[in-house]
């Protein structure tokens, strides 16, 4: 047995705090070491050739690479030695940049003695790694997309545009999402729905889309390749074969203009039998079973005027929600954000006072299709003077840390409907610093401005109070004299879905400190998820603007293309594995295993590979220690901690 | 050889396990945040705390090791979906022994996120200053025979 060790200066982050000659020095004096190295950066090509060029020379059989977290390099160092003609799984690494120079920066002779525990803990389970196999499992050439919003279209048309059979999830009864709500867009003043509704239309034809509208997730099996999907379609109540969106149930529902109106941000009212919007797709009716009058007490009059309504024959009040299993091999989650609610927050009157509304109910005012037909008015009466509130729930240490990243843009977009609607109107608008980076943000910003709106700056700490007086709101603001405003804007910050626990549980992907969906590496895999096969598009990541939301959908939407075009992937090695002589097939693993991938097979316990995800909670259940971790095998374990332990500081 | 008899003055080794996909992600956001907190903990990577047989943690005890860490993803966000509830009743389990050789104080289980490297540099400091109010593990002479 020959091992080799590498010790990484990583520039001057790791030699910075660590003698790392010291270390590569000491790791001569470790069992079966055969040489030992430092390097200015071991992943550099000069750094893998040095490598390489050893195991060709020196007949390494093992190496060891001390240097950054394998969750960084591992994958780079495994290519490495095997290019070289080692065995990819013969290869260890000591994590002494992340675990160990960087944290502990002023104690350079503890850290330097650390990593030179780290490094013979790594040797010591190196010279017990044996070569492993690759196997390569087939990849089911389909694609799931969970959320129909933005994201989510532009993820599902893009898989299936590169020909792959998409399935799209909504959980609500239309697409188009958040995106559908506004009415125009900042800072080019598109017309939201006018670019969306087309690409709605595009999913409805495209032949390799499957849309599951009101329909949910409800279960997630398998792995990269080879996931099984089980989806929950929720009772219409109406049958979408045979509804022809003519919407005469709706005029003949006894609810009508009765239902608060969610699209509408509850600001209209609609039927109990509805379409979200006039532009939904499916443009198929859905019956709301917490309203509807027949749903809930088995009696609408003599009959349910809906069903008299309908000259399709299409609702059923019998249906039932239906459970359905997909099989895809990657999956894209894009299910976007909810906003703060601002009631949360007494001192604003959100809730209280008639004139404060929120930025989306503003939009839906303004909104051509809303409920005032696009004319800003505030109990009957268009406002004089509108005061904009920014960071409602946003840059707050009490509540959401992070910024939005929309709000400064969408209030400016705000100010300029009401200057381009109301000529005469007073616009305020009391911002914590205005964050115009994107592309034509500056410019627009500079243009509301030029437009007569006013800015006001107010520090973050200080107190902001709305009080209502008549049919008017004083906004009393620290440091500024009151306003006596007609209208008061709240923009809401961008947070993480309100069901995402239920969504967490399914998924089995973490959430950073700020509740959204954290990707694997913040820089350099901003779309990956720490489960391979599982990809992340849109504000399900963090706050984003439409362009920024739609550049990060067609990135997921090609990561997830990836194995999907290869047809075929590696599957990891290291799966648990049975020695037979010690099996006593008491069966307690084939119990424990959370993916059914053991069997007892004439009395012995037998693993399927395909199925293992190498946990290795088997492996610590089973009482003789007869099934193992490829990788992490009892004996590699102990003769880590043994070798820790041999000597004190 | 350093004086051992100043509390102060003594270093205790910790052996830490922590699952791949939670708890060592966010020891590497702590490196990458340069947070920091004593040099003291030597880790040993494993894909989920599920993996930890309790005879490891006897092991680093009887082998010399001043306390033992064993960090996994919070209860509920499990990778391997449930195996940190597993881990959470071994070491309950566990814990009845060590309560007989007064050694339940140097065993730690901790549930520390991905995102949490602030926390994983809290969590190491703080059993870093417990175990050195408690001295070096008394077992450890009898057992150095």
């Amino acid at each position: 047995m020959k091992i080799g060790v590498y010790v990484c200066e990583c520039g001057t982050n790791i030699s910075g705090t660590v003698d790392v000659a010291d270390v590569a020095e000491y790791a001569k004096s470790l069992p079966n070491v055969a040489v030992s190295k430092y390097y200015k950066y071991m992943c550099s090509d000069p750094g893998q050739l040095l490598i390489k060029d050893d195991i060709k020379e020196l007949g390494l059989t093992h190496v060891v690479v001390a240097s950054c977290s394998p969750r960084m390099h591992e994958p780079t160092f495994r290519t490495v030695v095997e290019e070289a003609g080692m065995n990819a799984y013969c290869f260890e690494m000591a994590n002494i940049r992340e675990h160990c120079s960087w944290a502990h920066m002023h104690e350079k002779f503890k850290a330097t003695e650390k990593a030179k525990d780290l490094v013979k803990m790594s040797v010591a389970k190196a010279a017990l790694l044996e070569p492993l196999e690759k196997k390569q499992v087939p990849v089911t050439p389909a694609a799931l997309v969970i959320g129909g919003g933005i994201a989510g279209i532009q993820t599902a048309l893009e898989i299936a545009e590169s020909g792959f059979k998409t399935y799209l999830v909504e959980s609500t009864p239309s697409i188009g999402g958040r995106m559908a709500q506004l009415d125009k867009t900042f800072p080019t003043m598109d017309c939201s729905a006018c670019i969306l509704t087309p690409k709605m239309v595009d999913v409805a034809r495209h032949p390799n889309i499957e849309l599951l509208t009101y329909s949910e997730v409800t279960g997630i099996d398998g792995y990269i390749g080879n996931f099984t999907v089980t989806v929950k379609k929720k009772a219409r109540y109406v049958d979408i074969e045979k509804c022809v969106g003519c919407g005469l149930c709706a005029e003949a529902c006894r609810l009508k203009d009765r239902v608060d109106d969610e699209f509408n941000e509850n600001l209209g009212k609609r039927s109990a039998i509805y379409v979200p919007f006039p532009q939904a797709v499916p443009l198929k009716y859905t019956i709301d079973p917490e309203k509807c009058i027949f749903l809930k007490t088995g009696k609408c009059g003599d009959s349910p005027p809906c069903v008299g309504a309908c000259a399709a024959d299409a609702i059923n009040h019998q249906q039932e929600d239906e459970i359905i299993e997909l099989d895809v091999g990657t999956i894209v989650v894009a299910t976007g954000f909810d906003l703060y609610d601002p009631s949360q927050k007494p001192e604003y009157g959100y809730g209280k006072i008639k004139n404060v509304i929120t930025g989306m109910e503003f939009e839906r005012l303004v909104s051509a299709s809303g409920p005032t037909e696009g004319h800003i008015e505030i109990n009957g009466k268009e406002p004089e003077k509108v005061v904009f509130i920014q960071c409602v729930g946003s840059r707050d240490k009490e509540g959401n840390e992070y910024c939005s990243r929309v709000c400064c843009m969408y209030t400016a977009k705000h100010a300029h409907l009401v200057r381009d609607k109301i000529p005469g109107a007073e616009v305020i608008v009391y911002n914590t610093d205005v964050r115009a980076y994107g592309k034509g943000f500056e410019e627009f910003y500079v243009r509301v401005m030029d437009e007569g709106v006013k800015y006001l700056r107010r520090e973050l700490d200080d107190q902001i109070e709305v009080v209502e007086n008549g049919d008017k709101a004083i906004v009393k603001a620290e440091g500024h004299p009151d306003i006596e405003a007609d209208l008061v804007v709240l923009a809401t910050a961008i947070e993480q879905k309100k069901d995402i626990a239920d969504i967490s549980k399914v998924l089995k992907i973490s959430r950073g400190a700020d509740n959204f969906f954290l990707e694997i590496h913040p820089k350099l895999r901003p779309m990956d998820t720490a489960t391979s096969g599982i990809f992340l598009g849109g504000c399900c990541q963090g706050p984003k603007d439409i362009p920024d939301t739609v550049a990060q959908a067609s990135g997921a939407a090609a990561k997830a293309t990836i194995p999907l075009a290869q047809g075929k992937i590696d599957l990891d090695p290291q799966t648990s594995f049975v020695i037979e002589n010690n099996c006593a097939g008491c069966g307690l693993c084939v119990e424990a295993c959370p993916y059914s991938a053991i069997e007892l097979m004439d009395g012995k316990a037998e693993v399927n590979e395909a199925l293992c995800r190498g946990c290795g909670l088997c492996s610590a259940t089973c009482r003789s220690g007869a099934i193992q971790l490829k990788g992490l095998t009892d004996h590699q374990l102990i003769s880590m901690i043994k070798s820790s332990l041999s000597e004190v500081f | 050889m350093i004086e051992m008899d100043d509390k102060s003055d003594f270093e205790p080794k910790i052996i830490g396990f922590l699952c791949n996909w939670c708890s060592y992600a966010g020891a590497d956001l702590a490196g990458v945040s340069r947070f920091q907190y004593p040099a003291n903990v030597r880790v040993i990577r494993v894909m989920c705390s599920s993996r930890i047989d309790p005879q490891f943690v006897l092991k680093a005890l009887t082998e010399g090791a001043d306390g033992v860490l064993i960090a996994g993803c919070h209860p509920g966000d499990c990778h391997y979906i449930e195996g940190n509830y597993r881990t959470r009743r071994r070491i309950a389990a566990l814990d009845k022994i060590l309560e007989k050789y007064g050694l339940s104080d140097r065993v730690f289980l901790e549930w520390v996120s991905a995102s949490e490297g602030k926390r994983f540099a809290e969590v190491v400091t703080d059993i870093t200053n417990k175990l050195k109010e408690l001295g070096p593990n008394p077992h450890k002479a009898r057992w150095e025979i």
